[in-house]
């Protein structure tokens, strides 16, 4: 297909998605009578799986005729430590689970330990949280356009993702220490209060990045390669998207109008102005260009934290949840007993099931918490994004080309640690 | 939104801003169409299984929230008095449903409830969304509920010739067999 017919091809009409498997291609058997269908390990350590993803593909010459996904590899069984630890020390693990857009998974968590527990942390805590959210979407969305393009041969621009992604790792250790897996969000606020450096040096970054933007898309969008390879590729309309269970960028591509951020709003999202990018292809390109404007609007949304973020603690007053300030160990006889028991037992949080959903740099992250009201999780499940996004590879490659099963694989957008667990 | 026409229909409650229906486990998939298609609930975020083996056995602290919400005079409010509500099955699998439209500004969910036993059948809803699939198949792999009418119910995230199913609470903890260890 020449590029001038791609950039008219329009999306497909009826379903596409395969039965009565929906996420395995079966190769026609009328093809299987030359007995020319090639099959083919695609991973489990190919560089462009973004992790240890199998893919069995079943090819007639260039084209891709089947395909199955065999996931597993990265299994880790987080669901079930979280089960074994006390509330307060499970929040380490789900930043684990998804490493790219760490403080999004540990946000869900602690969201659902919060509404079990019936906490309201304060508004300091509530933007700051979103402040941070937002830096996490603006890194993995680097990582995704750095390592996507680097997979289409667009090396160069790996090296300045990485380095704008680095400056947000530096801003994450200006505020918690650490650059990656921060465990900042305490339930009922933030773990300490924000350093007084970081609010100049956040700035600086949100001023500068939005030009960084433009100058990657100025770059990849004046290139004929990159057009060529990804526009009218890996096709998804709406209607499948929805019943594939596809969330964020995958789904907004495809035309649906749906952010978890405006039509549930949480954290701070009601109280900040962005608008959410829509496109209409359900291509390549159109996931590329929903990110590209997605960061834009996290940049505004972090420069609108910036302005309007409260004084006051970063944390709730309840020395039953939150450990006591240190500096009371040593006078105050009560507060020791609540800090020793706060380590060693943990807090109890009353029985309940609850199940909340937040919007990762990938989708609806969902997180399912069940309590029988002890001091540890009785059940944890997370809907992690990138397992759902998996799900369309068969729908999305059929009929595509090897080489394009690349690109169509990296707009997916998938993290092998969040889709295994 | 009321919900006592879905068919199969059991029970429906209403927590912390959250709809749990449970329904008739053989009725399931009658359910599922019926929110689907009538309801609107076209979107399947989530299938969550738990087991509730040794539920309610171990005594548990019911303290309350915070210092504004707290009534210490409650029973159960300190101690470890209060116990969770017992459960009628060992198992429960939920569907987390959502209604998506696009450019709507509301996002109504529905928790879809069902309760089995050890290797009782659970109706496959694949047909009705397709994004269950992995889904079911990780529910099978990991807690070992059988989806009944599922295309391809194989394990998903564990090697195919593993034993037992991890995410039960009588899978031991650190008792799984070393190979080569000398001791076999």
């Amino acid at each position: 297909m020449t590029l001038a017919a791609r950039r008219q091809a329009t999306i497909y009409t009826g379903t596409r998605i395969p039965s009565p498997i929906p996420t395995v291609l079966k190769v026609d058997p009328a093809l299987r009578v030359d007995d020319d269908i090639l099959e083919v390990n695609f991973g489990p350590n190919h560089p462009s799986t973004h992790g240890v993803l199998r893919l069995i593909v079943e090819l007639n010459g260039e084209r891709v005729e089947g395909v199955e996904a065999v996931i597993g590899y990265l299994h880790t069984g987080f669901e079930k430590n979280m089960e074994q630890k006390t509330w307060w020390k499970a929040i380490t693990y789900p930043e684990r689970i998804d490493y790219l857009s760490f403080q999004i998974n540990e946000l869900a968590f602690v969201l659902a330990i919060e509404k079990l527990l019936g906490v309201e942390p304060p508004p300091k805590a509530t933007w700051m949280r979103t402040l941070l959210c937002e830096l996490s979407r603006i890194h993995s969305h680097l990582i995704w356009l750095g390592t996507g393009a680097l997979e289409l041969g667009a090396i160069s621009l790996l090296w300045y993702c990485f380095r704008e992604r680095d400056a947000v790792l530096d801003l994450f250790e200006l505020v918690t220490g650490v650059r990656m897996h921060t465990r900042y969000f305490q339930a009922g606020g933030l773990a300490e209060d924000i350093p007084p450096g970081f609010f100049t040096e956040c700035r600086k970054f949100a001023d500068m990045f939005p030009a960084r933007v433009d100058e990657y898309e100025a770059l990849l969008d004046r290139q004929a390669i990159w057009l060529e390879r990804t526009k009218g590729i890996g096709l998804l309309s709406a209607e499948d998207a929805i019943a594939l269970g596809q969330s964020g960028p995958v789904l907004r591509a495809s035309g649906v109008d749906w952010d978890l951020r405006k039509v549930e709003p949480y954290l701070a999202y009601d109280q900040v102005d962005f608008d959410v990018p829509v496109y209409f292809n359900g291509d390549v390109y159109d996931r590329y260009k929903v990110r590209m404007d997605e960061m834009r609007e996290s940049t505004r949304i972090v420069q609108q934290c910036l302005d309007g973020m409260p004084e006051g603690p970063w944390i709730v007053d309840d020395r039953k949840i939150v450990l006591p300030p240190r500096h009371e160990l040593h006078t105050s006889m009560e507060s020791l007993i609540h800090h020793f028991k706060l380590v060693t037992e943990g807090y109890r949080v009353p029985a309940g099931e609850v199940y909340v959903a937040v919007e990762s740099a990938r989708g609806e992250l969902g997180c399912y918490v069940v309590s029988d009201g002890g001091s540890k999780p009785w059940r944890v499940k997370f809907r992690a994004p990138s397992f759902v996004a998996l799900e369309a590879t068969a729908t999305t490659v059929a009929g595509s080309l090897v080489a394009d099963l690349i690109a169509i694989l990296g707009s997916l957008d998938t993290v092998m640690g969040d889709c295994d667990r | 939104m009321t919900f006592t026409d879905v068919p199969g229909f059991a029970s429906v409650s209403e927590d912390r801003g959250e709809t749990t229906l449970v329904v008739e486990t053989a009725q399931l998939r009658e359910a599922a169409l019926y929110l689907r298609d009538e309801r609107g609930f076209n979107f399947l975020s989530d299938i969550a299984a738990a087991d509730y083996l040794g539920w309610n056995e171990r005594t548990v602290a019911g303290y309350w929230g915070h210092r504004g919400g707290r009534d210490i005079n409650l029973p159960g409010s300190w101690g470890l008095a209060k116990k969770p509500e017992p459960k009628a099955k060992r198992f429960s699998v939920s569907y987390q449903l959502l209604a998506v439209v696009s450019g709507a500004r509301v996002a109504p969910r529905v928790r879809l409830q069902v309760w089995c036993d050890d290797g009782d059948p659970v109706p496959s809803v694949v047909s009705v969304w397709p994004t269950a699939d992995w889904h079911e198949r990780e529910a099978y792999d990991l807690m070992g509920i059988v989806f009944e009418g599922h295309p391809g119910l194989k394990r998903i995230l564990m090697d195919d010739d593993w034993e037992g199913h991890p995410l039960r609470k009588d899978y031991p903890i650190g008792g799984e067999p070393v190979r080569f260890s000398g001791a076999e």
